[in-house]
């Protein structure tokens, strides 16, 4: 039986479906069989990120409708054999077209199939998140250091709490070391502080993830890039591997090592 | 509490990320009271429950409500009195 993670943040952009391409594309390269599950419907996404977007042939509404058959409408990723599928949202469609009851059977029936399902969340707190969460056994809330993000943070994490979700986890993410080190940006700490709740990973800001997107090649597969590997880091946490946090590379400009050098560095 | 870090940390200019927290924790105590309108509601009848004991009250005309002030929050309550127990004697 598999486990189904819902990745939400409420507040849009701040990366809930790059991390849910990211997290579903490191778990098959780690082998497990994993089903990308886009639950924005209306604005769907997750295929361009994936490179999927040609291949969609009949979405999740055409499945929960009974127009299709769930194994019809799953586009398999043949770059990972048998390991990674995706079921697109409705383009077509609103989140009234879908009920929390039916993402519910829908993740079960998954579940039967995979050993994980990530279901890529809209943002805000209304019947999309609730579709999206109904069938979870996990959720993984993604901000970014910032006070409107880690505000509807707070907010998922309260109504999170309040639906018994079995486990809630924060995702920081676009972390930016040199910021941080300057004060102008809040650490780790602060956030975890403030939120009071458990930590999955921290991925720093990265150009890498629009060059990434713009190809449809998630950055784990880059293993040079940084944020590529801390989402990796983060599936392996997801399997139960005890993975430290990556330390925050300073990129040092040239100023700022002059700075240090003439020891105006904080 | 702004002002007391400014001077520990000996700068006019506190870090942008402490203004950032300090913000965060007011609005969040603001937004986690309000959030559930039964939440004050449950604090309310509570209160009630203590208050009673040691005085009569007009349990009708009890508000309890959250305010947000300059560098805090607080929780106010406004208790309408008809009547006082006799003070129980300390020990
Ligand atoms: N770590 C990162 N570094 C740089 N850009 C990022 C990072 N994470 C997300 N982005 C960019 O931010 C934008 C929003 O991300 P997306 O995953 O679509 O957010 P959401 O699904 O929460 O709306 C995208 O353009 C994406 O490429
Ligand atoms: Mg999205």
């Amino acid at each position: 039986m598999g486990e189904v993670i819902v990745v939400t943040s409420g507040k849009g952009g701040v990366g809930k479906t790059t991390t849910a391409a990211n997290l579903g594309t490191a778990l098959a390269l780690n082998e497990h069989r994993v089903v990308l599950v886009d639950a924005d419907i209306g604005l769907r996404n997750l295929d361009v990120v994936m490179g999927l977007e040609n291949r969609i042939v009949y979405d999740l509404v055409d499945v929960t409708s009974g127009v299709c058959r769930l194994k019809q409408a799953l586009i398999r990723d043949k770059r990972f054999n048998e390991n990674l599928f995706l079921l697109p949202a409705a383009q077509t469609r609103d989140k009234t077209a879908v009920t929390p009851e039916q993402m519910k059977a829908l993740d079960e029936e998954l579940k039967l199939e995979f050993d994980y399902v990530i279901v890529d969340c809209p943002a805000g707190i209304e019947q999309g998140f609730r579709n999206a969460i109904a069938g979870a056994d996990r959720a993984i809330v993604v901000t970014t250091p910032e006070v409107s993000a880690v505000r509807d943070a707070d907010r998922i994490i309260g109504l999170l709490e309040a639906s018994e979700m079995a486990e809630v986890q924060l995702l920081i993410n676009r972390i930016r070391p040199n910021m941080v080190k300057r004060g102008d940006m809040m650490d780790i700490d602060d956030i975890i502080d403030i939120l009071a709740v458990d930590l999955i990973g921290v991925v720093p800001e990265d150009d890498r993830i629009v060059i990434a997107t713009n190809r449809g090649e998630p950055a784990v597969l880059d293993s040079t890039s940084r944020s590529g590997q801390a989402f990796r880091n983060v599936a392996c946490r997801i399997t139960g591997e005890q993975v430290p946090l990556m330390p925050l590379e300073i990129e040092e400009g040239f100023m700022a090592r002059m700075k240090h050098l003439l020891g105006f560095g904080r | 509490m702004l002002d007391i870090l400014g001077k520990v940390f000996g700068r006019d200019e506190l870090p942008s990320k402490d203004i950032a927290k300090e913000r965060l924790r007011l609005v969040l105590v603001h937004d986690r009271a309000t959030v559930s309108p039964q939440f004050l509601e449950l604090i309310k009848e509570e209160v009630i429950d203590v208050i009673t004991e040691y005085m009569e009250i007009d349990s009708n005309g009890v508000e309890v409500s959250i305010h947000s002030l300059e560098s805090s929050v607080a929780l106010v309550a406004s208790i309408p009195i008809k009547k006082m127990k006799r003070a129980i004697k300390a020990v």
